[in-house]
């Protein structure tokens, strides 16, 4: 844990091009969330219990957005299955039905998913408050649905989440 | 406008999209001059909270329940930016009214 600690005060970068998914292909938000999840178990972001609890989560609150003309969701777990803060990023060829955040009837088309790994709520806050402004912008969502590279996904997410070193 | 209002966010799980709610209805009650109190909740405690925090308007972004007898208003449009201004409208048109 020590280590692990280091680690994730040296590191800036949010997105890593092993966590990017682009282009994506999933059957179903549940496939989207597991695809997304398996990457950050494997780049060691999450426990095995992740997967799981984000799927579950996602049934009780879901996280759909309907953002302008490109549908964005934020599937998460609680923090006790994160290691160290991350997301991964999917970029979907054809969009995945997610249920619509407060809207339990509802569903949004889905092409972009970030699956977010944080470990400190506070931090939580902080980091859904610049994808949200990221996110209100019609051409930033262009630009991320239209990447064709992980490194070009990692470039915008570098330029636009700028969250303080000191403070994650 | 006569006094502090209050409003109560609820969310699932009552910290990271309410606080990011929270700060919107803050920031657009200040540039209409609406002094106002926000408090945040989990969406199972809000029965709870109208009875100690008794708020003047409840602004979610998970479902509550519809007969609270306070206005509701979903403020996922705080979180996606469609629909943003008809619902700060709307939260101001409340509170003034409240």
């Amino acid at each position: 844990m020590e280590t692990a600690q280091k680690q994730v005060e040296t590191k800036q970068a949010w997105v890593r091009e092993d966590l990017v998914i682009v282009p994506m292909r999933a059957e179903s938000a549940t496939d989207a969330i597991a695809q997304l999840g398996a990457r950050l178990q494997a780049g060691g972001f999450v426990k095995g219990s992740w997967i799981q609890a984000a799927i579950e989560r996602e049934k009780t609150f879901a996280t759909g957005l309907p953002t302008p003309e490109i549908g964005v969701a934020i599937p998460h777990a609680d923090v006790e299955h994160v290691l160290q803060q991350a997301i991964a990023v999917g970029v979907l060829e054809e969009p995945v039905e997610f249920g619509e955040m407060g809207s339990p009837d509802s569903t949004v088309p889905v092409r972009i998913v970030c699956a977010l790994a944080v470990a400190r709520s506070e931090l939580l806050v902080k980091l859904l408050q610049q994808l949200v402004e990221m996110f209100q912008s019609p051409e930033i969502l262009k630009q991320i649905a239209e990447a064709r590279s992980p490194a070009s996904i990692v470039r915008i997410f570098d330029h636009h989440i700028q969250i303080e070193q000191r403070d994650m | 406008m006569n006094g502090e209002k209050r409003v109560l966010i609820a969310c699932g799980t009552s910290i990271a999209t309410a606080t990011v709610v929270a700060e919107k209805v803050k920031e657009i009650a200040k540039e209409a001059g609406i002094s106002v109190r926000v408090a945040q909740c989990k969406a199972a405690e809000v029965r709870g909270r109208i009875e100690t925090f008794n708020p003047h308007v409840i602004v979610a972004t998970t479902p509550v329940p519809k007969d609270l007898g306070i206005p509701v208003f979903n403020g996922v449009p705080f979180l996606s930016g469609v629909g943003m201004d008809e619902l700060k409208a709307q939260i101001l048109e409340a509170l003034g009214k409240a």
